[in-house]
């Protein structure tokens, strides 16, 4: 258990040094999972320890969102003053990439299983 | 009352109060949304910082001191990120079998979240530091926070912006999905990941297993495209 979280926290560290090293556009935790990943396709399968470990996080893990949403008090007036405009495109915009997104999987997945 | 008010300052002081104040009010939101049928109103991302929200101004506590507590609990989102490897792993024959539908749908989706989104502000007469603070908005926070910036637009609403796309999709994204009749849990967690990010990813978890390691993905590769390609594109209209 021990061992699978600091390997976990490994890949993390590893992600932010290559990231911060090199200049990549992406964040450490996701450099992270793409090096957990190849860990796991080095190794073949996924120790069981290590799926319980991060089962327990990804259970959880809509609560690790908390603390930065907490974060919408700093700026309450900049939102007020603009309140329609930022809500309807936040809606708009998110409700337009999930759409797109999705019938765009459908079609394509359809054309490859046509072929 | 004086001893009350000494033990408030000792807690205001250390992280504990706020920290526990994290767990209960998510706690009480997660309660109120598994009573209510799991209506997707009843988010409990939502839920819970408007407790804290309310808690932090009945008690006048600025953000700063809120964090210092609440810091145990974001800290966890990165190892939480790694940990998306897992269920990736898991469903990876699904996504070596159709990684070109992937990776189409992924780069019209994206285009199409910071299209709108800027669209709409542009119709409304919005300064162009609003647009590019919002034109981010469906990628994960710090990424998002590093492409407002480079952009010229305000990180720290950025993250804010980021939050709200994100649970709006976790509050209507099925339901949408139901309504346009995707049932693929691929499409589905694929659609959640690249407008919702992290929020979307972790609902989706909650819902299917390949439907939350697609979700997952999209996250990784949408930050991926959108921080290589958005300030390209931003650079031929502004």
């Amino acid at each position: 258990m021990v061992g699978y979280l600091t390997l976990i926290l490994c890949c993390q560290l590893f992600g932010e040094v290559i990231v911060g090293a090199l200049g990549l556009p992406v964040p450490g935790p996701v450099l992270g999972m793409a090096l957990l990943f190849i860990f796991l396709l080095v190794r073949g399968h996924v120790p069981e320890a290590l799926g319980s470990t991060a089962d327990g996080l990804l259970r959880n893990m809509s609560l690790l969102f908390v603390p930065a949403g907490t974060g919408v008090i700093m700026h309450l007036t900049l939102l007020s003053e603009a309140l329609v405009p930022l809500s309807l495109a936040v809606a708009i915009s998110t409700s337009a990439a999930i759409i797109v997104t999705a019938l765009m999987m459908r079609f394509l997945s359809k054309a490859a299983a046509d072929e | 009352m004086n001893n009350l008010s000494e033990t408030w300052v000792y807690l205001s002081a250390s992280p504990l109060f706020h920290l526990t104040l994290t767990l209960a009010a998510f706690q009480a939101a997660s309660f109120v949304f598994e009573k209510g049928g799991r209506n997707p109103l009843l988010n409990p991302v939502l839920g819970a910082v408007a407790i804290v929200v309310a808690v932090l101004a009945l008690t006048r506590t600025d953000y700063f001191t809120y964090f210092e507590g609440a810091q145990f609990v974001h800290f966890l989102l990165g190892p939480a990120t790694v940990a998306l490897a897992i269920p990736l792993y898991r469903q990876w024959h699904h996504v070596r079998s159709s990684w070109l539908a992937i990776g189409a749908s992924l780069l019209t989706g994206s285009l199409a979240a910071v299209a709108s989104a800027v669209a709409v502000l542009w119709v409304a007469g919005s300064s162009e530091a609003l647009m590019a603070t919002i034109a981010p908005k469906s990628v994960t926070a710090p990424v998002a926070m590093g492409i407002a910036e480079e952009l010229g637009g305000l990180p720290s609403l950025t993250a804010v912006l980021v939050i709200v796309s994100g649970i709006f999709g976790a509050m209507f994204g099925p339901l949408l999905l139901n309504l346009i009749g995707v049932k693929d849990w691929r499409a589905r967690g694929l659609a959640i990941g690249t407008a919702s990010h992290g929020i979307g990813t972790a609902r989706a978890l909650q819902v299917n297993e390949t439907a939350g390691a697609f979700s997952g993905l999209a996250m990784g590769l949408n930050a991926l495209a959108t921080a290589l390609l958005l300030p390209i594109l931003w650079g031929l209209f502004f």
